[in-house]
């Protein structure tokens, strides 16, 4: 099956600064995919693109195999989600939705059957009359993407939608999201800074930066496996230490910090490590463990989420850990010194970046 | 604070504004309407009468410069909300910040000399020995000058150029306030240009331009100077009736009639103008 979208060699120069370098890749039928990156790394620039909204300075954009070059927005088969959602403030929900189809000269009749149709879909049957300016802010949201939807397009483009919802809605609308592009099965490509966002909703996720994507992979591989420093250091919470030396099985922070890793290649600069891979109160019996003692500073308490915040005897660095809410660790208290471990596999080494 | 300060306080700030409104307008539009249906008996003395109404309706000069000004008002209106909108349109969402302001301030200038100068300064212009029918001789699409002043044509010339501010200062502000991405988000769901601006710009700036469009017709129904230095003779305005009456005939009485006529009109069409286009007066005059 060919993808449903195809970039190819996409590049977007501005005055004199390049937004988006010479990008290419392809989304397939049915995908939820996200492009995650810092602002100002190009994200939204490429959506744009895609959009119609900018002409991209060089390349392609293939939607369906047809060449998207010079079709202005008002005709591509793509939609797109506002971040600020954009609904109209003079009409009511369902013209906001009706919209669209009007434009298409969809008879009245049908345009009736199909808002209800979308409405309902997105949980709002009955809001028809109401105006967009009564509706709260996850409801705004719905008439938004059923704006969009209800026109069927081939992908469904979402510039941070949930951005300014607050933190408890921005969770709820998260999975509904998830599960609605799951029901419909529309192409969603999806823009966002916030990570929780695009491991959660996408099952694939681009991390951008500087213009060009470090990787695309699943949620999982790119938590797990994170292929560059970039990446590692974006994609959840993580420990950075700067490398002294590493190679011949051993690291050594500049701190001052020893590790043992048997496969540890040389040159590495960067060392990461994920607060939830370091073992508090390991068992003795575990072997191959990069054992340590550390001091804790302070309890970050956040529920399932706490960490403490340790110093490393020796090195003085400072390390997250997480720590589990359970009877096991319920004795820990700021001050103590505690030991701690770390598996060597945990241990995650990248060159220094542009190298 | 208690509420009883409060209280002081509003009464404090409100009285001036009160007695202004009571002073200024109430107590003289109360005498006026007293005496515009007064007329002077045989006589000489001043007794109760519809005779000044009873006038307006039967002469026709009178009838006449009525539904000719209330028409050229609400063409000029439109005249000016015509050239006015492109134009705020492109100082608001085209230009950038400092063209935008710089434009704006070019608006502005012909304030700065006030009415009168401009109006002389359009009869330099337009006069058979002016500007422009030196420049259009001059390059032969003329042989021999054309009356450009006296008349409709430059009277509602000068009145749109006074009006233009009125108009452009409410569209720029409702303009201003509309995001580019409901422009975006129109053109996404397949609108075309003309339809963004019917459905999305226009309805979005409708209260800035209701409350330009009422601004505007409010001035050029009740303007003098222009209708009367550039329109000339035969370009009768209702405002010259009451000033005539008033000034040169010395009737009061009748002058006070045709006030109320003329504040009648202008409420009542500006009533018809809400009521035409679904808009709230309230609405408009508090954007």
């Amino acid at each position: 099956m060919s993808p449903i979208l195809e970039v190819r060699d996409l590049k977007k120069v501005f005055k004199n600064f390049t937004a988006v370098d010479r990008l290419s890749f392809t989304v397939e039928e049915g995908d939820f995919f996200s492009i995650l990156g810092p602002s100002g790394c190009g994200k939204t620039t490429m959506l744009r693109m895609i959009a119609g909204f900018l002409e991209p300075t060089e390349g392609e954009i293939y939607i369906r195999g047809k060449k998207m070059a010079g079709i202005p927005p008002n005709r591509r088969p793509v939609n797109m989600v506002f971040q600020n959602l954009a609904l109209f403030p003079m009409m009511n929900v369902e013209h906001n939705v009706a919209f669209g189809l009007e434009q298409r000269g969809v008879p009245r009749s049908e345009i009736k059957k199909r808002v209800d149709d979308m409405l309902e879909r997105v949980g709002l049957a009955g809001y028809n009359a109401k105006k967009v300016t009564q509706l709260s802010g996850g409801q705004r949201q719905r008439v938004a993407i059923a704006r969009s939807l209800v026109l069927e397009p081939s992908i469904l483009l979402l510039d941070e939608p949930l951005g300014a919802l607050d933190r408890k809605l921005r969770e709820h609308m998260k999975i509904e999201l998830k599960l609605l592009q799951k029901e419909i099965g529309t192409t969603f490509i999806y823009i966002t800074h916030d990570q929780s966002e695009a491991l959660v909703m996408s099952n694939k996720v681009a991390v951008m930066n500087h213009g060009d994507f470090e990787q695309i992979d699943t949620p999982q591989n790119l938590y797990k496996n994170p292929r560059t420093a970039f990446v590692a250091g974006f994609v959840g919470e993580t420990n950075r230490f700067e490398l002294a030396q590493s190679g011949h099985g051993t690291l050594r922070t500049r701190s001052g910090w020893k590790l043992a890793k048997e496969d540890a290649q040389e040159g590495m600069h960067w060392l990461f490590i994920r607060p939830e891979s370091v073992i508090l109160l390991p068992d003795p019996r575990m072997e191959n463990l990069n054992r340590f003692h550390v001091t804790i500073k302070t309890i970050l308490f956040d529920g399932a989420n706490t960490k403490i915040s340790g110093i490393i005897e020796g090195s003085g660095d400072e390390i997250l850990i997480h720590l589990p809410q359970n009877a096991k660790f319920a004795e820990i208290r700021e001050g103590d010194r505690v030991e701690a471990a770390v598996h060597p596999r945990d241990l995650r080494c990248y060159p220094k970046e542009g190298s | 604070m208690s509420s009883r300060h409060f209280r002081l306080g509003f009464i404090i700030f409100l009285t001036p504004v009160l007695l202004w409104l009571l002073t200024l307008i109430v107590i003289p539009h109360i005498d006026l309407l007293i005496a515009s249906f007064q007329a002077e008996n045989d006589q000489g003395k001043l007794v109760f009468s519809q005779e000044n109404y009873r006038n307006f309706f039967t002469d026709s000069v009178y009838w006449y410069t009525f539904v000719r000004t209330a028409f050229y008002s609400i063409l000029v209106t439109v005249i000016t909300f015509l050239l006015t909108f492109p134009l705020a349109f492109y100082i608001t969402k085209i230009a950038s910040k400092r063209l935008g302001g710089f434009l704006s301030m070019l608006l502005l200038l012909p304030f700065w000399v006030g009415e009168l100068v401009s109006i002389y300064g359009w009869m330099i212009l337009l006069r058979e020995s002016g500007v422009i029918n030196y420049i259009l001789l001059g390059v032969g699409l003329l042989h021999k000058p054309v009356p450009l002043l006296y008349n409709d044509f430059s009277m509602v010339l000068g009145l749109v150029y006074m009006s233009m501010l009125f108009m452009v200062v409410p569209l720029i502000s409702a303009l201003e306030s509309l995001d580019d991405s409901l422009i975006e988000a129109a053109s996404d769901l397949g609108a075309s240009k003309f339809t963004i601006f019917t459905r999305i710009v226009i309805p979005y700036a409708a209260p800035g331009i209701t409350s330009g469009a009422i601004v505007v017709f409010m001035l050029v129904l009740g303007d003098y100077l222009s209708p009367n230095l550039l329109g000339g003779k035969n370009s009768l305005w209702f405002t010259e009736q009451i000033y005539n009456e008033f000034i040169a005939s010395f009737n009061w009485n009748q002058g006070a009639a045709f006030g109320f006529l003329l504040l009648l009109l202008s409420s009542a069409i500006v009533w018809l103008g809400l009521r035409m286009s679904r808009q709230r007066l309230d609405k408009a005059v508090g954007a």
